[in-house]
């Protein structure tokens, strides 16, 4: 009954895609376009454009901590005497750069311009839907976005400039808009973005999670789908429980601002008199309220990008990918984890020890689905037939980036090892490296491999391989030394710290750090090059250039509202059937049925749920897929 | 027979569109998990003010389960197919929460009388009275939000378009606005007991 009806259904709903013709202007196909391609690629190009801007900013205020007494007379001429007196930055203006460069990196590039990607992207293509469940809601998505993305950075061209308070906002700072002058509209500014940006994000989580569980094709059970899309569905997951405590958290915030409510604001004390009218208000409440979403946040930046990863590494290897099963469940584990840990942000604000350790305990359990994910990868690799290109290259940068980011993460896990390296650089590197260039590298991999699925053309390799070589070894040398300088106790966000005198020794490896820096910058611009040159005149891609097994290759490269010409391909296979002894190719799409003498390898047969008997029953639900795998339920 | 396939269509398989408005119920349930547990982290740091809540939010509760009580008597008509009922009971849901909503401003008003505002900077205690502001302000806001939905819905079906092959904006309808009433109830319990 089940599977008629749904055959039903989507008979109807394909019905006006595939024969009716959309008549298409300049503004339903570009602009306000519906089609979940197209949307796709206004994110990734306002996230490309959004993550150059974070990352000028990071050179700017590179440059300052690196020659903190010099003076630059070129940054006077490029953001006038306000913000960059005699050539060096102001004070505040660097406050303001260190939270915008990170508010727009965590949200606008690798939450929006990462999921936001490659979720439109991939959702509906590898799944078999003709677009999202509602193509409208994925509109409004991006646009909210898009206001929220014009927003943030219209807080730079307002006179008390933008926010300065770091990127997590804490109060009383960020509550008090007397208390400097980028806690004024700057802030506003910075919270109005946020509402927007949180609109846009459950907008389309909502929609990710519809069109994974209901709208995939014939054939597509739960158990067949690629890792990228258990990664998108994760996200869009955490991403639709956290982002409304934030919201939460945010609105009573602007209360606190702009009514006089006392929810974070207590009484300050200045030369001992009351200086706030307020009074009995905890800003701790805002750090458990922001961290609630914060934590997850950081997987909703990293899953998108381990998935893409996952897919990358078993084509280029031309290898199954090593233990699916493990790899979901792994995902599950972190994603349900992550609810559990947020408290490990906050180890030094007096929080109880015992309550500390619980937190202590699940952080620290996160290290085993993340090893057994990295264990994977490097057994899908393992000898594998290696193909070294440029996505390929960079998934295997972020499993580099992700081991060694990680590992620094099993010691600020630890409560009595945290109270020393809180709010040090060991901080600031260790989730530079694990989140920050993990994700980025996942991005890029995803952008190098699915860029001719977007644009019909291939990107050049040549300045594939120099941007990721560049890139990879510019990113290590910034963010490794900043391990020792945070070991040696060295706070982060500080203008000037080397006038310290026992700071003072860490000059010339802030220099490296910088120079490092540059070199990396400079790096990005052989990829923007490439990427935008690509789009016009790249080399005409094959319909599948990465002889790769899912759906989205045998969609037509042109661009059609539908993605299929008639009949949506019905799967009969997983993902992953690469180098299948038998076959003549290395590869052996989806679509292709199995045939009754085909050899069942082992894991595929323990992940064929139904196989040829039960080919229609394609709903397996989630809920049963997990008890089976987890072992507690026997079919 | 025709209401026995609504039954069968309504059993076999979710329709997008209403898995949609449940994943918007799940993010509003976060949402009032995330305030109440604020209440609750704040509550437990002490320097707290009790009070009794208005009695006209005892008032708004027994409306709001009346609207949510109209609003299953409208689904009921429509599976008898009595197209002047559904008119008539999607109205009285409409009064309902309009009335509701009069009810919290009573009730808002009534605190304010008791010298409870929504901020009271001299008095830190007196949070407790802001997040009863705040949580009955959101959830109003929420309401209204159902009512404008309901309104839609009413509107179409004054042109007999609420069918019984036709009534999917009743289903999401009556699934958020049961939801929202749950959620008062929820506050209101929550509000009497911690």
């Amino acid at each position: 009954m089940t599977s008629i009806a749904e055959t039903l259904y989507h008979s109807e709903e394909s019905e006006p895609h595939s024969t009716h013709h959309h008549k298409e202007n300049f503004i339903t196909k570009y602009i306000f376009s519906q089609d979940h391609k197209m949307i796709s690629k206004q994110f990734l190009i306002t996230g490309i454009i959004m993550g150059c801007l974070g990352m000028m900013m990071s050179v700017l205020f590179r440059l300052q901590l690196a020659w903190p007494d010099s003076s630059f007379p070129i940054l006077e001429t490029l953001l006038g005497s306000k913000w960059a007196p005699g050539g060096k930055l102001d004070p505040s203006f660097y406050m303001g750069l260190v939270t915008i460069h990170g508010t727009i990196m965590v949200f606008f590039v690798l939450t929006a311009g990462l999921s936001g990607t490659f979720s439109n992207l991939l959702i509906p293509l590898q799944c078999g839907a003709r677009d999202m469940a509602s193509p409208f809601i994925n509109m409004l998505s991006y646009w909210f976005f898009f206001l929220s993305s014009v927003v943030l950075t219209i807080s730079f061209l307002i006179e008390s400039g933008p926010a300065t308070v770091g990127w997590t906002i804490y109060p009383p700072l960020s509550a008090l808009p007397k208390a400097m002058p980028g806690a004024g509209l700057g802030m506003t500014l910075w919270l109005v973005a946020m509402v927007f940006f949180i609109v846009s994000a459950l907008l389309g989580g909502i929609n990710y999670i519809t069109t994974v569980l209901n709208m995939r094709t014939k054939g597509m059970s739960m158990n067949r789908l690629p890792l990228t899309i258990w990664a998108f569905f994760f996200t869009a997951v955490l991403g639709l429980l956290t982002f409304p405590v934030l919201l939460g958290g945010a609105l009573l915030l602007i209360f606190d601002r702009s009514f006089g409510t006392s929810f974070y604001l207590s009484d300050i004390f200045l030369n001992g008199e009351g200086a706030l009218a307020n009074s009995g208000g905890s800003p701790i409440l805002f750090q458990h309220l922001f961290w609630f979403l914060g934590h997850p946040e950081v997987y909703i930046i990293i899953l998108p990008a381990l998935g893409i990863t996952s897919e990358i590494i078993a084509i280029n290897a031309r290898k199954p990918i090593f233990g699916y099963t493990a790899m979901v469940i792994s995902i599950t584990g972190i994603a349900f984890l992550s609810f559990i840990v947020w408290g490990h942000h906050m180890f030094i604000t007096g929080m109880n020890p015992l309550l500390g350790l619980v937190f202590m305990i699940f952080t620290l359990i996160i290290a085993v689905p993340s090893a057994v994910k990295s264990f994977n990868y490097l057994a899908t690799l393992w000898r594998g037939n290696i193909h070294f290109t440029p996505p390929m290259l960079f998934a295997i940068g972020l499993v580099s980036f992700f081991i060694s980011g990680g590992l620094t993460g099993l010691f600020l896990g630890n409560a009595a090892i945290d109270i020393q390296l809180h709010d040090t650089y060991f901080v600031v590197a260790h989730f530079h490296i694990v989140m920050g260039c993990a994700a980025i590298f996942g991005m890029m991999a995803g952008i190098y491999h699915w860029f001719p699925r977007m644009y019909g053309r291939m990107m050049n390799n040549t300045l594939g391989y120099l941007h990721f070589w560049l890139t990879f070894i510019a990113a290590y040398m910034v963010f490794f030394p900043m391990h020792f300088i945070g070991l040696a106790g060295v706070p982060r966000r500080y203008y000037q710290f080397t006038v310290l005198p026992e700071f003072g020794i860490w000059n010339d490896v802030n220099v490296l750090i910088t120079v490092a820096a540059i070199i990396g910058a400079l790096a990005q611009i052989l990829f923007l090059y490439n990427f935008f040159s690509s789009i016009f005149c790249g080399k005409k891609s094959e319909q599948n250039p990465w002889k790769s097994n899912t759906l989205e290759w045998t969609a037509p490269v042109e661009r059609i509202h539908g993605n299929w010409h008639g009949e949506i391909p019905q799967v009969h296979r997983w993902a992953y059937d690469y180098s299948k002894p038998g076959f003549e190719e290395d590869y052996v799409p989806q679509t292709v049925p199995v045939s009754d003498n085909e050899e069942q390898l082992a894991f595929e047969h323990v992940l064929s749920v139904d196989n040829a008997k039960n080919e229609d029953n394609y709903t397996v639900s989630f809920s049963s897929l997990m008890l089976k795998w987890l072992g507690l339920k026997k079919s | 027979m025709i209401a026995e396939t609504l039954k069968i269509q309504e059993e076999s398989k979710f329709n997008p569109k209403k898995f949609v408005v449940w994943l918007f119920v799940i993010a509003i349930i976060m949402f009032f998990a995330g305030l109440t547990s604020a209440y609750i982290v704040r509550k437990a740091e002490g320097n707290w003010f009790n009070f009794n809540l208005p009695i006209q939010f005892t008032y708004s509760t027994i409306t709001i389960v009346m609207s949510s009580f109209t609003l299953w008597l409208t689904k009921k008509s429509l599976l008898n197919e009595n197209l002047r009922n559904i008119k008539v009971f999607l109205f009285l849901t409409i009064s309902f929460g309009l009335l509701f909503c009069i009810f919290q401003y009573l009730g808002w008003k009534n605190m304010n009388l008791q010298n409870l505002y929504f901020s009271d900077d001299a008095n830190g205690d007196k949070i407790s009275a802001s997040f009863i502001y705040v949580l009955s302000g959101l959830h109003v806001l929420h309401v209204l939000a159902g009512l404008i939905f309901l309104l839609v819905v009413f509107i179409k079906s004054l042109s007999n378009k609420i069918t019984i092959n036709n009534n999917l904006s009743l289903q999401t309808c009556s699934i958020y606005w049961h939801f929202i009433g749950i959620v008062w109830i929820y506050l209101f319990i929550f509000f009497n007991i911690t």
